[in-house]
């Protein structure tokens, strides 16, 4: 009789109270019959004690009279009478009872409302009898808790199963009981228990039925990758990443699912790396390695794009001043460049890939201290790592591309590189900047000195070239940068990539130019471009890391991207400011930044961590982009750079993408990789030659910045 | 005789439910209704319907009232009857009707009268169909049951 006595202590000795939740006692409230009728016939399907009012006057005065005379209360939201939130408040405060809101409205509004006046869950009607059978958990949690509080028991909420845990309750036999009855119901509806346990995790009292969709932040994508990093792709089991996390919240299901999209997303970069490689090895780029260190830089680029993403932008802006592409890049790419300088690779962006061989010749001095200030960006070491590896790389390249860029307008792309690595270090941004020669973030000075009239150049050639010679990297870089930029514009960074196709010539600044206005024009223009970054996968990008990832690589498709990077870098400048205006643009960056974290996987974990970091970054500065269209274009730049840099191979992709996904990326969706991936695929087959993962790189930044 | 006649009726109203769910009309929420009825409560889903014919006419009214005013501004009042005509309609399982009703509520939250206008002609529409549908179906109820109920003649 213990338990009895117990359960009686719970609840005011109802005799139903014995084989709780069965003769759980209910009082539904609802001005409609109907539903008021067809309640009550589902509650007592359910076996609950069902007492019905249609005034809520009436359900308060029942209230007061005896408390103990109910365990949970069902009320709609809509009433002549009453508020229905003000029932639920008074029965909140007065008689501490669990109170389910119902409504025929799903607005989120509303649903916010209920949960902060303190209902336990919000039900959509048609209410269905499932759904009714599980409410019996929020009478139990309560009463938990309270008895918790009383004994001063821990995290009473966690115990929310159900399950006595806590010995500590004076009625340890009840709660025995009443674990053994949660135990029961728990392998009877697993998912209820999860659901609960989810809602719990997530919110104090679950508020909403609909268990609330976790949203991977950048921050939070970004503890991820750490921890998949540190595990081993291969040992990353869910239970263990969460616990590396140490998040509040998460629960182990959030992180499988993410897993499984990682994984997905990794796969799909090794995809495009490959893809990339040979693209790459058509245009007679043979430094596959570039590729990979753009993608690796990429990544870290894009990650520390995310942080030096401001970077990035000025300094694709001031690196870019030779072809004006730089200011502009800066400006609106700060972030693209960013990215793409992080990857050191590519950055020379856009602004053309001739100039950009040049440019890389020169790139060489100038990316060594980017790659340094790459590390500035990396605030994020892995990325870090992979700038300058990646950096470094391209400098030795730089020298063979240089015979291949003699335009101008590698200079851009030059510019890229030190923004990039200004980006990659998105902690330094604006410090890298300087490093960079491209100069992504506001200190053009330093990449442009670093560049110099003709270094930047150099330096956008060196990551332009790079990039093409890894895959048409340049373009990548141009797409990185773009990304960055796209950030603010999105839609340049499409474009960069879509000039870079051209390899040799067409990315003339001019191109660059019109990319970066593309950019800057924030998304509108990334449909415009002829390259047609990955700036779609850009917008993707943003949406979620690892989407972004997955896209990235698609936006990689495009080494030819390389050309198209410079030019779209070029552009970038142009458009720095319109990108500022397109969230698109952000969104696409961000896509690109997916891209390009994508293209960076299939070089390894390299990849796998920068597009990590792209992912993040991506994220990070999408979301600013989205919902600013000026968005913290530093902070995409940032992330784009670091990330770009890794991806430009698969930037380029991306740019395409990105300006591609553009229109899909303003959603905002972050949270579904899914859709990502699924914008991004679509902008990767349209964008290939974008892809140089440049730009994709930037937009993924973009992303991630926010 | 009568005893195919139950079989005929049973096979006239399951072709009938089909079609309606095959439009649209309704939907598994209806078919929970149905579950819903058993030994105590036999009636259920009559009269659950027969409450919702009551108060959705009333609501009807109330609507084209509102729309039929001259200086009709209160749209916030016609949502709360939405509002309600929704849930009920979601209740029982009125597919096409609840969405005519989302379509409507959107028209009236963007303060669109005329779309608000057509909204409340096809629901009114919609709701004389379901109205129609689902007496045909009662009506087919009740010929099984009393054809059931029929006792034949035994010969001793």
């Amino acid at each position: 009789m213990t338990v009895e006595d117990q359960r009686g202590s719970l609840v005011d000795g109802d005799a139903g109270q014995d084989r709780f939740p069965v003769g759980m006692r209910v009082l539904a409230v609802d001005d409609d019959p109907i539903c008021l009728k067809v309640l009550n016939t589902l509650l007592q399907k359910c076996q609950y004690h069902v007492t019905t009012t249609n005034q809520a006057v009436l359900a308060l005065k029942m209230l007061r009279e005896n408390r103990n005379k109910f365990d949970l209360v069902i009320s709609d939201v809509n009433m002549p009478d009453m508020d229905g939130f003000k029932l639920l408040e008074h029965v909140g405060l007065e008689m501490d009872l669990p109170v389910i809101m119902l409504s025929a409205h799903s607005d989120t509004k509303l649903v916010m409302k209920g949960v902060t006046h303190g209902a336990c869950d919000y039900l959509l009607k048609p209410v269905r009898i499932e759904e009714l059978k599980n409410i019996w958990q929020h009478v139990l949690r309560r009463k938990k808790f309270d008895c918790k509080e009383q004994n001063k028991s821990p995290n009473e909420d966690k115990g929310g199963h159900g399950t006595g845990d806590s010995g500590q309750d004076v009625t340890s036999t009840g709660n025995a009981e009443q674990s053994k009855l949660s135990r029961k119901r728990k392998d009877q509806n697993e998912d209820e228990e999860e659901e609960d346990e989810e809602n719990e995790n997530e919110n104090e009292d679950p508020s909403n039925q609909k268990k609330p969709r976790v949203v991977w932040s950048v921050e939070l994508h970004r503890k991820f990758v750490a921890a998949v990093n540190q595990l081993g792709l291969e040992k990353a089991f869910p239970k263990k990443i969460l616990d590396l996390m140490n998040v509040e919240g998460l629960t182990r299901e959030n992180v499988a699912s993410h897993l499984q999209k990682y994984r997905l997303y990794l796969k799909r970069v090794n995809v495009m790396a490959t893809q990339q490689a040979s693209m790459a090895a058509v245009l007679g780029v043979n430094d596959s390695s570039y590729l990979r260190m753009a993608s690796l830089d990429g990544f870290g680029d894009i990650r520390t794009l995310a942080g030096s993403g401001r970077l990035s932008s000025s300094a694709l802006s001031s690196s870019y001043t030779p072809g004006g592409m730089l200011g502009r890049l800066n400006s609106t790419a700060g972030l693209t460049l960013r990215g793409i300088t992080s990857s050191g690779l590519i950055q020379p962006s856009g602004q053309n890939l001739s100039s950009s061989v040049n440019g890389l010749g020169k790139l060489q001095p100038t990316l060594l201290p980017s790659n340094q200030s790459a590390s500035l960006f990396q605030g994020i070491p892995t990325s870090l790592e992979l700038n300058q590896l990646q950096q470094s790389k391209f400098i030795t390249p730089i020298g063979d591309f240089n015979p291949i860029r003699n335009s101008t307008g590698f200079t851009v792309a030059t510019s890229f590189p030190d923004n990039r690595v200004t980006v990659a270090s998105s902690n330094s941004l604006l410090s890298s900047v300087s490093s960079n020669p491209l100069v992504l973030q506001g200190n053009p000075q330093h990449n442009r000195g670093a560049f110099g009239n003709q270094s930047p150049l150099g330096v956008v050639s060196r990551t332009p070239d790079s990039f093409n010679i890894r895959s048409g990297g340049s373009s990548d870089f141009l797409d990185n940068n773009r990304s960055n930029e796209s950030w603010q514009g999105a839609v340049q960074l499409s474009r960069f990539s879509s000039t870079s196709l051209p390899l040799s010539e067409p990315f003339n600044q001019d191109q660059l130019l019109s990319n970066n206005s593309n950019i800057s024009s924030t998304s509108p223009h990334i449909g415009n471009s002829p390259i047609s970054f990955p700036s779609t996968s850009a917008v993707s990008a943003p949406l979620e890391d690892s989407r972004g990832n997955t896209q990235c690589q698609e936006g990689f498709i495009g080494n030819v991207v390389q050309n198209m990077n410079y030019t779209s870098k070029q552009r970038w400048e142009e458009q720095k400011q319109n990108y500022n205006q397109n969230l698109n643009h952000t969104v696409s960056a961000v896509n690109f930044m997916v891209s390009a974290n994508g293209i960076v996987s299939p070089f390894g974990r390299s990849l796998e961590q920068n597009n990590a970091t792209c992912s993040k970054s991506f994220d990070v500065s999408l979301i600013p982009q989205l919902h600013g269209g000026a968005l913290s274009i530093g902070q995409h730049s940032e992330v784009e750079k670091s990330d770009l840099d890794t991806k430009m191979n698969d930037n380029a992709d991306y740019l395409l993408e990105q300006t591609k996904l553009q229109d899909g990326f303003m959603h905002n969706s972050y949270d579904s990789l899914d859709d990502i991936m699924n914008s991004m695929a679509k902008r990767e087959h349209n964008q290939m030659m974008l892809s140089d993962g440049e730009f994709g790189f930037d937009a993924y930044s973009l992303g991630s910045c926010l | 005789m009568l005893g195919l006649g139950v079989d005929r009726l049973r096979a006239d109203m399951n072709r009938l439910l089909a079609l309606l769910f095959h439009q649209g009309v309704l939907d598994e929420q209806f078919l929970q209704l149905q579950q819903l009825q058993d030994e105590s409560s036999p009636n259920f889903v009559s009269e659950v319907v027969n409450i919702y014919f009551h108060e959705s006419e009333k609501l009807l009214k109330n609507l084209r009232g509102f729309l039929m005013e001259r200086e009709f501004s209160d749209y916030k009042k016609m949502g709360i009857h939405l509002n309600q005509f929704m849930g009920s309609s979601s209740s029982i399982g009125a597919k096409r009707v609840r969405n005519v009703c989302v379509a409507f509520r959107a028209a009236s939250e963007q303060n669109n009268r005329a779309g608000c206008l057509r909204a409340l002609e096809l629901l009114e529409h919609e709701y004389c169909y379901l109205k129609n549908k689902l007496h045909e179906l009662f009506q087919i109820q009740q010929q099984r049951v009393l054809a059931a109920g029929v006792i034949y003649p035994m010969h001793n």
